[in-house]
């Protein structure tokens, strides 16, 4: 049913640091890896080994370049995948149901036997975190790995996204961010972890959690200090010597 | 936005087809007999051709029946169910006014005013798809219900041999198209999103690498179908021959047949630009994470 439900005390999701994030691609060849086999349709291909590739992605890493008002660029990794929002439009938006936001944990899924292909879904999302697979004709996105986080033949270990289990950096993290004391919560809270795009209204449930501010260099070069020699001793006599000519 | 010709045909021909429906149910135009049943044959043939057309860009649409279940939530749905009760109710009218005496139609009595009442709503709920989308600020405005309830009614008026009533409903399209494409150009802008509130950063951005090499889902569909080449000309186009032409046809010759059947080819091919340009033209908030172009 496309109403969406009353918020959940339980809202599982994931918060992503920008701080740590290498932009190594790792979680979205892990996603691409884990949902070619398991959950709903396999994310397809179009024309692989052809002159114009494609294919259907849940998790997408951009890299932007930011010049911050004061001191150095940095580039920052972003990745970009589905937030699992509180008030998620692509739901309301489905005409046939397909599209809906489960009760008890907050993740946003797809019946994918329900799915016309229509795409309002995906125009509704500000995100672009869904993506029709052409093979299959039906919406996909990103389902916070379902088909790990509760199965119970995997090791204890194993049971959270397959994103997050195999980014190298720590860089994302997986828990109920409805619990002000989990984990994930606590992190936000020290760290200023933030909501992307607040001005759509979509309450998102995963958070961002900003570059830390020993980040910023004090200069803008980091040759300055290099050119700022003071020499002493026998280098600065000749230093003085030299600069009378 | 892509432009989809399945959906463009789509609005296009159900918005005239619904259009002339509303005319014909109100009984601001009363055909008998055999020419009754001729109009109400168009305007059937016209909503159900575009309604058809509508499923061509499904993903699965043998699924399309589904579209049914989620009227509480979803303008898509509530749009099926309408123009099902609008054909349905209009259905009744339609006989009567073709086969019965015609002091007994019911066009313009109270069953012919209901179904024009679900022909509008159909029409409104197809305007609403679209206008509800808050990530796409073009659209997302009381001008585009305007525009869409607009282009239907007018075409419906010429089809319908409004005559003078027809041609002052062109011009009137002509303002509203003006006056949509004028504050359309401004609403991405007013919309006061941006990088930095897509990716909280601070400080100026620039996209340094893709996240990704090929093309995809979200490019084709949100992104890269920018018509800004020719837009402006193509808006000249669409307002001259869905409304300047066909107002000036309808006043020029005698109404019937030979001022109809021009001025609704010209209409409909403005109309059909114009459609292309309501979805070339319309920017998608998404296409902040992919840099300003």
């Amino acid at each position: 049913m496309t109403n969406l439900p009353p918020p959940s005390a339980k809202k599982l999701g994931l918060v992503i640091d920008l701080d740590t994030c290498v932009g190594c691609q790792a979680c979205v060849t892990a996603c691409k890896g884990w949902n070619d086999q398991g959950y709903g349709a396999p994310l397809s291909d179009q024309n692989p080994y052809g002159a114009a590739p494609s294919g259907t992605f849940l998790n997408r890493v951009h890299s932007y370049e930011v010049t911050p008002d004061e001191g150095a660029p940095q580039i920052i990794n972003f990745p970009r995948s589905c937030l699992h929002c509180d008030n998620a439009p692509c739901v309301t938006v489905c005409p046939t149901g397909a599209s809906y936001k489960r009760a008890e944990d907050g993740i946003v899924l797809v019946n994918e036997s329900a799915c016309i292909g229509c795409g309002l879904c995906a125009w509704a999302c500000p995100y672009g975190a869904r993506e029709l697979d052409p093979a299959a004709g039906v919406m996909k996105k990103c389902t916070l790995c379902i088909d790990r986080i509760y199965n119970d033949t995997l090791p204890e270990e194993d049971r959270q996204p397959a994103c997050v289990r195999t980014c190298p950096t720590g860089a994302r993290h997986f828990g109920d961010l409805g619990n002000p004391e989990s984990a994930v919560s606590q992190l936000v809270a020290q760290r200023g972890g933030y909501d992307l795009m607040p001005d759509m209204g979509t309450r998102p449930t995963n958070k961002y959690l900003p570059p830390r501010p020993k980040d910023a260099r004090a200069t803008a070069s980091p040759l300055a200090p290099l050119l700022d020699l003071q020499a002493t001793g026998f280098a600065g006599w000749l230093d003085r010597l030299l600069e009378k000519f | 936005m892509h432009p989809a010709p399945s959906v463009i045909l789509f609005t296009c021909l159900s918005g005239a087809g619904f259009g002339l429906l509303f005319w014909l149910d109100a009984g601001l135009a009363r055909p008998e007999g055999a020419a009754a049943l001729a109009h109400f044959t168009l305007a059937y043939g016209l909503a159900t051709a575009g309604l058809f057309a509508s499923t061509f860009h499904l993903g699965n649409p043998q699924r399309a029946l589904r579209a049914f279940s989620q009227w509480r939530t979803s303008w898509l749905s509530r749009e099926g169910w309408a123009s099902v009760a609008a054909l349905a109710a209009s259905a009744p009218v339609a006989l009567s006014a073709s086969f019965g005496p015609a002091d007994q139609s019911f066009a313009g009595g109270p069953l012919g005013l209901a179904a024009a009442l679900l022909t509008a709503l159909t029409l409104l709920s197809t305007a609403m798809i679209y206008a509800q989308l808050k990530t796409i600020p073009r659209w997302h405005h009381w001008t585009t219900p305007l525009s869409f309830l607009t282009f239907a009614v007018t075409g419906g008026a010429i089809l319908a041999g409004a005559g003078l009533i027809a041609a002052l409903f062109c011009l009137a399209l002509g303002v509203v198209m003006t006056l949509t494409f004028w504050q359309g150009d401004r609403r991405f802008a007013a919309s006061g999103s941006n990088l930095n509130l897509a990716t909280g950063l601070k400080g100026q951005i620039r996209p340094f690498a893709p996240a990704h090499t090929a093309q995809n889902y979200i490019l084709t569909e949100m992104i890269h179908q920018v018509g800004r080449k020719h837009a402006q000309k193509l808006r000249l186009i669409a307002l001259a021959l869905a409304s300047l032409a066909p107002a000036a046809l309808l006043l020029a010759l005698p109404t019937g047949p030979i001022s109809i059947l021009p001025a609704f080819a010209c209409h409909l091919a403005g109309t059909l630009i114009q459609r292309w340009l309501f979805f070339a033209e319309a920017e998608h908030v998404v296409r902040h994470y992919y840099g300003p172009n």
